[in-house]
């Protein structure tokens, strides 16, 4: 059944798809009202072989078990009775969906978004084609043909207004938004008149009557005995909607601690001997729970475009690439533009220099923006080097950290001392927003 | 002569894993888990230092710091905390402590932190550097108190090489002081983190969770 795909999603995804399974029970369900078939999977589409017009019957023909031609031949026995046929043949083009294609003409198009001229013209062909048929003679009777589709552009306002606002009918008591009210008020409007169209025509109107007075006794008086009930199963809902929310907020919670954390704690026992390996995956593993928690959102902590947010990914990228930690510190933030790109990819050397040469296990990053200028340190405790014994056919230094730095206006010194460490010190002029 | 610490923090597990670390450089006068039983019992047993853990049920570790200032200020608190947030660093940091390092610290700079809080000095990570460089940036605010409200050059200075991951030799070395002169001036920072009247101190912390 199409139910159970509901019920199959996890905790974590039930409450974000619940909307979209909805529709599509909603729009099974109307499949197998319209063709009477028990349709066991999503249906797997009109077949584009062998199909005489839009392949509605080979498709119920395949579903059946039975030879298309019979379907066919019922279809136009059907239309012969008062076009019955024909339209039903419609409707069903409507709501199977094409081979290869996931969703039918109807939910696309009740997807889409309408403009009021699209409505209008859609209306105005559906109009054409009943007059059509009327003239074709492929017809009831004026007394059933013209209430049935007034009744029908009713239901259209209210399922359309129960889709978009699933709570509008109850809300009616509330009234909380005139506009939906109005479209459900008006949609009902629509059917009534429908119905008393088709009695007054039919002359049964007189007979309904009586009929209808009592009906209206009862439905009057049983709304007086709910509506307290009726109120409260508005309020009822809003806070079951909240309970939702948050029981949401726990699934995702744990989903999230789920997916990563108990993951983590998987590779790490089987990686316990190795400890670099170890070392990697924890501080991976707290740099995203980090950012998970106190970072609202789920949004990097600075944003990618700014000078702070950039580094941070440097940094983060060398601990993976390398298995050291680096300690990030900012002081004041920019927004990236094409030099201060550049220093980050300066900085992204300087820590690669770090981490593949200095044999220290922690690096400092510490950038800062002040009146005037941008700067970044990158430190480690390492073994340090001799600046004038390095091989000139090493270029990383000198092209990638201090001569960047120069082509885009800035500056950029290296300290450093045999058994002392490494300062790598990048510059640019800048001026602090305000 | 080892310093007298005692621990609090409501998880087992880290109680456990700090004492390990701290070895027998120090000695353990005793452990909590409860706000409550935590201010008791430092009362009672009195220790050089306490190591505090920032978030626990109750008023974490703010809680205690103030509980126990108000009737043994010679009590010195250094925080633990496994939050890099800025406004659980400052809070702390303003409630009293004389330093914050994360879980993450190894076990020679845990010893080393405790050593020198007991000494009386300030215990300044280098993300805490930052962030107070951060929060006494120069901004067009007018100055409350001159004394407390801005930081001196030599500060900055002191603060910026402690950013940038220098130890206190290695600051005392680059700008040609003693250590001890390092010391005063990050004790200075400190006291002036604890008593400046900048209003804006406790709104920059709440503004950044993280930096």
């Amino acid at each position: 059944m199409a139910g159970t795909r509901v019920l199959r999603t996890t905790p974590a995804t039930r409450g974000l798809t619940f909307g979209a399974a909805n529709r599509q029970v909603w729009e099974y369900g109307a499949v197998i009202h319209a063709v009477g078939v028990e349709a066991a999977d999503p249906p797997a589409g009109r077949p584009r072989r062998g199909r005489m017009v839009a392949g509605v019957a080979a498709w119920i023909a395949h579903r059946l078990g039975m030879p298309p031609w019979g379907v066919r031949v019922a279809f136009t026995a059907l239309t012969f009775a008062g076009g019955v046929g024909a339209a039903l043949y419609v409707v069903a083009w409507l709501l199977i969906p094409d081979e290869g294609t996931a969703e039918s003409i109807a939910r696309t198009a009740r997807r889409a978004r309408h403009d009021r001229r699209q409505v209008v013209a859609v209306a105005m062909v559906v109009l054409g084609i009943l007059l059509l048929l009327r003239q074709s003679g492929l017809w009831f009777d004026d007394g059933v043909v013209w209430p049935v589709a007034v009744a029908a552009v009713g239901l259209f306002v209210i399922w359309r207004q129960a889709e978009r606002r699933p709570h509008a009918l109850v809300r009616i008591t509330g009234a909380r938004d005139l506009r939906s009210t109005l479209r459900v008020v008006g949609g009902v409007a629509l059917v009534v008149a429908g119905v008393g169209l088709f009695l007054a025509a039919n002359q049964a109107l007189v007979a309904a009557r009586q009929g209808l007075l009592a009906t209206m006794a009862v439905v009057s008086g049983v709304a007086t005995v709910f509506a307290p009930w009726w109120a409260r199963l508005g309020r009822d809902l809003a806070s079951e909607r909240a309970e939702r929310i948050r029981s949401q907020e726990r699934a995702e919670l744990a989903a999230h601690i789920h997916d990563s954390v108990l993951q983590t704690l998987a590779l790490i026992q089987r990686n316990a001997h190795d400890p670099r390996t170890v070392g990697a995956l924890a501080r991976r593993q707290e740099r995203d729970l980090r950012t998970w928690l106190f970072v609202p959102d789920t949004d990097v902590s600075a944003p990618p475009g700014s000078l702070a947010g950039a580094l941070a990914s440097v940094a983060a990228e060398t601990e993976d690439h390398y298995g050291v930690s680096v300690d990030v510190v900012g002081v004041g933030d920019l927004a990236l533009d094409e030099a201060l790109g550049a220093m980050v990819s300066a900085t992204r050397e300087a820590l690669t220099n770090a981490a593949r040469h200095s044999g220290a296990t922690e690096i400092s990053l510490y950038a800062e923006v002040e009146e005037g200028q941008a700067t970044v340190f990158v430190r480690d405790k390492g073994c340090g080097f001799v600046l004038g014994a390095v091989d000139p056919g090493r270029r990383g230094v000198a092209e990638s950290i201090i001569g960047r730095m120069h082509r885009h206006g800035g500056e950029a010194h290296v300290r450093t001392h045999l058994g002392e460490g490494t300062e790598v010190e990048m510059s640019l002029p800048r001026w602090a927003p305000p | 002569m080892n310093p007298r610490v005692f621990l609090v923090d409501d998880h087992h597990l880290v109680l456990a894993g700090v004492r390990c670390e701290l070895g027998s450089a120090v000695d353990v006068v005793g452990e909590a888990s409860e706000v409550e039983a935590a201010i008791e019992m430092i009362r009672e047993r009195n220790p050089d230092v306490v190591l505090i853990d920032v978030h626990m049920p109750g008023g974490g570790g703010r809680a205690v710091i103030e509980a126990v200032g108000t009737t043994h200020p010679d009590v010195r608190f250094l925080a633990l905390s496994v939050s890099d947030a800025a406004e659980d660093v400052i809070a702390v940091i303003r409630a009293g402590a004389r330093g914050y390092v994360t879980k993450t610290i190894s076990g020679p700079d845990l010893i080393n932190a405790v050593q020198r809080v007991a000494g009386g000095d300030a215990v300044f990570s280098p993300r805490l550097a930052g962030f107070v460089l951060d929060a006494f940036a120069s901004d067009p605010q007018p100055v409350v108190d001159a004394q407390f409200d801005t930081l001196t050059a030599r500060e900055r200075e002191v603060l910026r090489l402690i950013a940038r991951g220098y130890s206190y030799k290695e600051v005392a070395a680059r700008l040609t002081i003693s250590t001890k002169t390092v010391e005063t001036h990050v004790s200075a920072v400190l006291r002036k983190l604890q008593l400046s009247s900048r209003h804006q101190l406790t709104r920059w912390a709440t503004d950044r969770r993280l930096v």
